[in-house]
């Protein structure tokens, strides 16, 4: 209840602020108008038009997401927040705010995607969603957690692709395999290893960040 | 009103890479009352302060909080403690109202309009409570972080800095608040202001902590 409050917090002054989604917007628009010059009428393949998909969702994630963090670090009213709540409450908050966001956001690149490329057509609908909501947790997770590390740097905005990189690549390159599967039609059942990794990682990030959060969050 | 909660500082020290802020710190805050802490700038009294609030870690020793001689765990420090600090940054983007009320929400308790509006009478800040924070002077956010600080009750409230930025009016409501509220409650004020020591009944002096 106390996290969602604090969502909500996050929420409301987002509202006000426009600062994550306007920058969210612009570079949702700008790299699938990119993508979508540069292809010009040539066809892409599955593997591509999935590992551009992913690019689109990295980069974009990569705009918007460490708000969370470094705006309370950027203003100061980081000390206002742990006088009023507890770690585990202040991480549960900031990762629903960028829950939200994160699905938005997927949800409509995806709608563009859609809409622009005529190779992005999905023939296994289930392991889409199935493998898109497992994709977004962990992308929301991961960027929550290097969000709240990077927020006590010097150079933020640099630092926060850098160190999400590495740790966002098993979980990128896995995604990408299971857009190439629902985009080929591949059965659920073959992609179930795919699947299993995916889930493994948002319950690792999950169990660490929350393990590593009051540490980070104390100065 | 008896206050049953204590504060121990057991061999506390702070360094920040060789400069050490304070070492050998033992002390211990009780009863309801008022407590000073005095030093010259930059010597480490908000360090100190942050040490207390729980917001910042020691380098070495211990401050065990107790309630009803039950420890306090660190996630649940912040129901205990009220803190006004130059260094505390109210959310500009909401009116002063919002922000007391969200925080009352985030807290988990309910919001003490009556308290939260009395102090906010009481700086002659109420009939501005609906404009963002954005729009207040530094004074008058000044003013606001001591609703902050009181409206929940705590039982022990630090004040650090306390009447920087505020004219003579706010700094009579603010000693008159202090008074009101070390009947029930341990009050810390850091201060290098004569007029903020003397009301304390003991202070300790930060840098007696260096050698």
């Amino acid at each position: 209840m106390k996290a969602f409050a604090l969502f909500k917090k996050d929420f409301k002054s987002e509202m006000r602020t426009r600062y994550a989604v306007n920058a969210l917007a612009m570079f949702i628009v700008v790299t699938i108008s990119v993508i979508f010059f540069s292809i010009g009428q040539e066809r892409i393949n599955e593997s591509l038009t999935a590992g551009l998909f992913w690019v689109v969702i990295f980069f974009s994630a990569m705009s918007g997401l460490s708000r969370a963090f470094v705006s309370e670090e950027e203003r100061g009213t980081n000390l206002t927040l742990q006088l009023i709540a507890g770690p585990s409450t202040v991480f549960t908050g900031k990762l629903l705010f960028n829950l939200i966001l994160v699905f938005a956001m997927n949800i409509v690149i995806v709608v563009l995607y859609s809409l622009i490329f005529d190779a992005f057509v999905i023939k296994n609908m289930v392991l889409f969603v199935t493998s898109f909501i497992l994709g977004n947790v962990g992308l929301a997770v991961s960027s929550t957690i290097i969000a709240a590390i990077i927020s006590k740097a010097g150079a933020k905005g640099t630092l926060y692709p850098v160190l999400s990189f590495p740790i966002l690549l098993p979980l990128i390159l896995t995604s990408v395999q299971l857009t190439i599967f629902s985009i080929d039609g591949t059965k659920f059942e073959e992609a179930i290893v795919e699947l299993m990794i995916v889930l493994s990682y948002d319950v690792i990030m999950i169990a660490v960040s929350y393990m590593l959060f009051d540490f980070i969050w104390k100065d | 009103m008896e206050n049953n909660y204590t504060v121990e500082a057991i061999n506390l020290k702070k360094v920040f890479g060789r400069r050490l802020i304070f070492k050998d710190l033992n002390y211990k805050f009780e009863n309801n009352g008022i407590y000073g802490i005095a030093g010259a700038n930059g010597s480490g009294k908000s360090t100190l302060v942050k040490i207390i609030a729980g917001v910042t870690a020691p380098s070495a020793g211990k401050l065990v909080h107790s309630f009803n001689d039950v420890v306090v765990k660190p996630e649940s420090l912040h129901d205990h403690i009220g803190l006004v600090s130059p260094y505390l940054v109210l959310y500009d983007e909401f009116t002063a109202w919002e922000n007391l009320s969200l925080f009352a929400e985030i807290r988990g308790v309910s919001f003490n309009k009556d308290k939260a509006g009395s102090i906010l009478k009481d700086f002659n800040i109420y009939d501005r409570k609906d404009d963002y924070v954005k729009t207040y002077s530094s004074g008058m956010k000044q003013r606001l972080k001591f609703a902050f600080a009181f409206m929940h009750s705590p039982q022990m409230v630090i004040l650090d800095e306390p009447i920087s930025n505020l004219d003579n009016e706010g700094k009579e409501t603010v000693y008159n608040l202090i008074r009101t509220e070390s009947e029930n409650a341990i009050i810390i004020i850091a201060s290098n202001e004569d007029t903020d020591l003397n009301l304390c009944s003991s202070v300790i002096t930060i840098t007696d902590y260096k050698n």
